[in-house]
């Protein structure tokens, strides 16, 4: 067990690694990242106009918490470039020099998704520092301890969700040979129903039902309400058990594609 | 420049062929492209359900507003967007080399190489939102705001171009550049709002250093907004795309200069 979990731990260490070779790339990548967030913002300055007052019950300031909050969350759990790498292994054939090595591809990727999201949050960590200062007035931290658990549970199952997410569509490279649109297809639904662009509750009550049982929102959308503490008690629990049963649903989907996809894998060029 | 033209009209071509032989990838990114522009008029529609007026615009004001960035943008992806993304690959590759050593302008070269077909047509769908959110505001264009929006549309269309082509040639002294072509996105992304929503610092960088928020504004606003004078806007334009013109040529020279190659 403990030589089986060194492996992986090697593997974390090399994400890490190749990561930092990118250092550059990253700091770049990350200033301009930081302009959506400002146009949101100014954008919602003008929504909500000079009066105070509420939209779809948020005031000014909570609309700011939620938006750097998510924006934060963003930059935890979102995978960047996994499902592309995932695939160009398939396609190019490079997965059968990793298919040799007693490693479980899954637990290969994960490994490297790890080290990378952490790498990347702890580069970016001053930057969010800064962000979260510039807007201290509007930023309110949860008082309760048991939000501050089930947020932090609720984001581990988000960084679940995502990198399952990723990793079951970049399966389909077993069966496509060029699966960017498909990516970008889903992305278009994560983008707009995870709550990137404005909070689902904004959305006519006949759709709360697709936000509740859709996984989209499960993937930045209910962690930041739980942090925002505009979800409590049995809705919170409903709302974790969803989120959980997501996981396991894509994780299935996740290893059952591998297993039928590596029955199938021809090593192109490799 | 008539010999330019007579390769262009051979890429054009070429891409042609190319596409038809690809019709499922045609087919599919359309797709993609409409499930974000559908997003994008669903925010809008979100959004107006809570309240009337943003910063003074009215839905079918910011609606033609969407509708005339997706044009602009639409076209610069169709003729520009996928060679400046490649860019970067061509500087780690080395290819560059093959590029630089033939006899027209190299940066007319790498820009120039293959045109997106799909991008076209998607172009078509956000005339038609213009049109749409012009008739619903009752508006109808004289022959002159026509001539002046589609003026402001190449503009656009330039910037659009100058800013890209800057992030790709970051590659130049970075490997792994590809993250820089997000950048494109990250930063047109604000070019959909209005521009009164901008201030301070803020304003004065996306107007006059990457000048994101005119784009389309400035035609956007005359059509939908007749009541405000264009001239101010049309001139800023103007003034800013030749600036950004003129920087992304002066970058282009300085990096090719540094450029040493790679694997040969």
């Amino acid at each position: 067990m403990t030589a089986r979990l060194a492996k992986y731990a090697k593997v974390f260490t090399i994400g890490i690694q190749n990561t930092f070779v990118y250092r550059w790339a990253f700091v770049l990548r990350s200033v301009v990242g930081i302009v959506p967030l400002i146009g949101t913002l100014f954008l919602w300055q003008g929504v909500f106009g000079s009066g105070g007052g509420t939209v779809a019950g948020y005031t000014f300031s909570a609309m700011i918490l939620y938006f750097a909050m998510t924006v934060l969350m963003e930059n935890l759990v979102t995978p960047t470039d996994d499902e592309w790498q995932i695939a160009g292994e398939i396609r190019d054939g490079r997965l059968s020099f990793l298919l040799l090595k007693p490693m479980n591809y899954l637990a290969y990727r994960f490994s490297l998704y790890a080290s990378y999201r952490l790498l990347y949050s702890a580069i970016l960590a001053p930057g969010i520092v800064i962000v979260f200062f510039a807007l201290r007035e509007h930023i309110i931290l949860p008082s309760n301890p048991s939000t501050w658990l089930a947020f932090a549970g609720s984001t581990i199952l988000a960084a679940l969700l995502q990198f399952f997410i990723a990793y079951t569509i970049a399966m389909l490279a077993f069966w496509i040979l060029e699966i960017s649109t498909i990516i970008f297809i889903t992305y278009s639904f994560e983008y707009f129903l995870s709550g990137r662009i404005f909070p689902l509750d904004m959305l006519p009550p006949w759709l709360s039902g697709v936000v509740k049982w859709a996984p989209f929102s499960y993937e930045l959308y209910f962690p930041v309400q739980i942090f925002m503490e505009r979800v409590k008690g049995a809705a919170l629990a409903e709302g974790l058990a969803i989120q959980a049963g997501w996981v396991v649903v894509m994780w299935l989907a996740a290893v059952t594609l591998w297993r039928r996809g590596v029955k199938k894998y021809q090593a192109v060029g490799g | 420049m008539n010999r330019y033209l007579a390769i262009y009209r051979l890429t054009f071509r070429n891409s042609l062929i190319r596409e038809m032989n690809f019709k499922a990838n045609f087919l599919l990114w359309m797709i993609v492209e409409s499930c974000w522009f559908i997003g994008q008029m669903a925010f809008i529609e979100v959004l107006y359900g809570h309240v009337n007026e943003i910063a003074g615009w009215t839905k079918w004001q910011l609606v033609c507003l969407v509708g005339t960035h997706q044009i602009i943008s639409q076209i610069f992806q169709g003729f520009f967007y996928i060679n400046l993304a490649n860019l970067p690959e061509l500087i780690r590759t080395g290819r560059l080399d093959i590029m630089l050593a033939l006899p027209v302008d190299a940066q007319f070269a790498v820009s120039t190489r293959q045109v997106s077909f799909d991008c076209f047509v998607n172009t078509f769908v956000g005339i038609g939102i213009v049109v749409l959110s012009l008739v619903k505001l009752g508006i109808t264009p004289d022959a002159w705001s026509v001539v002046l929006y589609l003026f402001a549309i190449v503009l656009g269309v330039a910037v659009h171009y100058a800013v890209m082509f800057s992030l790709a040639a970051v590659s130049f002294w970075m490997i792994r550049g590809q993250a820089l072509i997000h950048g494109y996105f990250n930063l047109f992304h604000i070019g959909r709002y209005p521009d009164v929503v901008f201030r301070g610092v803020f304003k004065f960088i996306f107007t006059w250093i990457m000048p994101i928020i005119l784009v389309s504004n400035v035609p956007a606003k005359l059509l939908a907004r007749p009541f405000e004078s264009p001239w101010t806007g049309l001139a800023t334009l103007i003034a800013a795309t030749a600036i950004v013109l003129g920087l992304t040529r002066a970058w282009w020279l300085f990096a090719l200069k540094r450029y040493g190659s790679a694997s040969s």
